[in-house]
């Protein structure tokens, strides 16, 4: 009876808490395609699948998280739920310190990110994951402030060549890329263990040799959206100034020859190379594409 | 005969865009920062990973989370009018931030809400630059060396920690104000706020490391008032 109670009072605690939401949530719609989300809609499904997560506030804080050095102590790998509040975002098709598109949004809950908690939502319907993002959307106020950026221009991918290999990985030693993904980009480079994220947890850079899939996507033109973006809240810029088109569609056919499990045109191009060949076979796969078991 | 008429045309509209930014001298807000107790010591910055900088440097210069002077002088204290002056508009000159022997310069940089700041690296290395917004947009861009300046401005009001993610030693932060009304302390931990109208005002002090301070002051005329700041130093 007593346990009665309190749930009762816990209930009324929520509905009181989740007054001002239901406020802003009427007025945000989304259009994925021919599809639009309302966030009305998008509140329900948020407060049975997300929230555990997510947390109540939308903050990155609910109760399945556990920080670093929580219980059980976790060793840092632990990847915070995003912060729907602070709104920024790692996985957009817009520049860097822009609010990202319906559409990236809409893929993330398709996608899921792999190698963290965030699962792919392929089991909702187009119209709920629509609800969803406009219902996230109400977290934080600067969707009303800010537009969302301008989608960057990705140029068609030329065929990759030996050459365009070659130049890429020029590009990787130039532009210092080593510096956090290591010269054979393991994730092991000399600033690799001393990376945090802007919550100042700390973040290991992408283990290119044990992956085949990015966090935001698994294509070459997602590839060249992650670093041509940047992956704000983390370590990892944008490239966009100083990086031409071609070059980057370079540095993409590069980057997929370190990825030496994951059958592509480009690793089997350089293969083809006597020192592409060298190269591969002397690459050691340690670890998980996120760092874990990586010696920094 | 032409050309001499717009010479003098010219020369009219210059002398008068000088004359019009003559302030009306008002009152000061001058005084010094200081700390009480024993700050956190200043190590070293290993620079080994990234030799193009440790080189430019004969003793290896040391963190700058708190900079103290003689007589307990706090030095980088951001002094502003934070209530009291009204909002305004951004000079034409943009603010530099400096990176150079992998450090920022200056550490701490004041500029006015969308005045263009642009970001200059002088090193042989690349970094990038990471200023952690809250309130205004965070981004994050690589600049490698002998790439043009990044240019960029904030719309909102914001102590913004700065950080290069390949750098971790390095640190700053952009201190981004709604007039041109600040100052910050240097290495005697001194400042100096003048031409101030006559009128109420709210004098804020914010150390990155210590946090903010405020005090009221009221300007009549063009005296002189003195604030002073004391921050209580943590010894980590």
């Amino acid at each position: 009876m007593r346990k009665m109670n309190i749930l009762k009072c816990l209930v009324g605690i929520a509905v009181l808490l989740a007054a001002p939401l239901l406020v802003s949530a009427q007025q945000v719609e989304t259009h994925i395609g021919k599809v639009t989300g309302h966030a009305d809609t998008g509140r329900q499904l948020y407060f049975r699948y997300c929230w555990g997560c997510h947390g109540f506030h939308g903050n990155g804080t609910g109760e399945n998280w556990i920080p670093t050095g929580g219980f059980p102590d976790t060793p840092n790998l632990n990847i915070q739920p995003r912060n729907f509040v602070a709104a920024t975002f790692k996985c957009r098709s817009t520049p860097t310190g822009t609010l990202p598109t319906d559409q990236d949004l809409y893929n993330s809950l398709v996608r899921g990110l792999t190698m963290s908690n965030m699962p792919s939502w392929i089991t909702l319907t187009d119209q709920n994951r629509a609800d969803l993002v406009a219902f996230i959307k109400t977290f934080s106020d600067r969707w009303n402030t800010d537009k969302a950026g301008t989608p960057i221009n990705v140029p068609p991918e030329p065929a990759p060549t030996v050459q365009s290999i070659q130049h890429g990985k020029e590009l990787f030693t130039k532009l210092e890329c080593w510096k956090c993904h290591g010269p054979e980009g393991r994730g092991d480079g000399p600033s690799a263990s001393t990376l945090t994220d802007s919550n100042d947890e700390p973040i290991r850079p992408y283990n290119f040799a044990a992956g085949s899939r990015f966090k935001c996507g698994t294509t070459n033109h997602d590839l060249y959206k992650i670093f041509m973006t940047g992956l704000d809240g983390t370590p990892m810029p944008s490239f966009a100034d100083v990086i031409k088109p071609d070059e980057a569609w370079d540095l993409v056919h590069y980057l997929r020859t370190l990825q030496v499990y994951h059958k592509s045109p480009e690793l089997a191009l350089w293969m083809g190379t006597k020192e592409g060949a060298e190269i591969v076979k002397a690459q050691k796969v340690r670890g998980t594409p996120t760092g874990s078991g990586v010696n920094q | 005969m032409r050309g001499k008429y717009l010479l003098s045309a010219v020369v009219v509209v210059i002398s008068a865009s000088m004359m019009a930014p003559a302030r009306p001298s008002g009152g000061t807000v001058s005084g010094k920062i200081t700390y009480e107790g024993t700050p956190a010591k200043q190590k070293p910055i290993d620079m080994s990973k990234e030799p193009s900088c440790a080189k430019q440097y004969t003793t290896p210069p040391t963190t700058e989370t708190v900079v103290t002077g003689p007589n307990n002088a706090l030095e980088n204290v951001v002094v502003y009018i934070s209530a009291g002056a009204p909002d305004e508009a951004a000079p034409s000159k943009a603010a530099v931030f400096t990176q150079k022997g992998c450090r920022y310069l200056p550490h701490v940089l004041a500029f006015q809400v969308n005045q263009e700041l642009n970001v200059l690296n002088e090193d042989q290395t690349s970094h990038n630059i990471h200023p952690l917004a809250k309130i205004n947009r965070e981004w994050n861009k690589s600049q490698p060396p002998g790439a043009p300046p990044i240019v960029d401005k904030y719309d909102k009001p914001e102590m913004i920690a700065v950080k290069c993610n390949i750098h971790p030693w390095m640190h700053g932060t952009f201190a981004v104000l709604k007039n041109s009304h600040y100052s910050i302390s240097g290495g005697d931990g001194s400042f100096t706020l003048p031409n101030l109208p006559p009128g109420k005002y709210t004098i804020t002090a914010f150390h990155e490391s210590y946090g903010d301070q405020s005090q009221e002051v009221t300007i009549s005329g063009s005296e002189t008032k003195t604030v002073s700041f004391t921050f209580k130093a943590k010894p980590y």
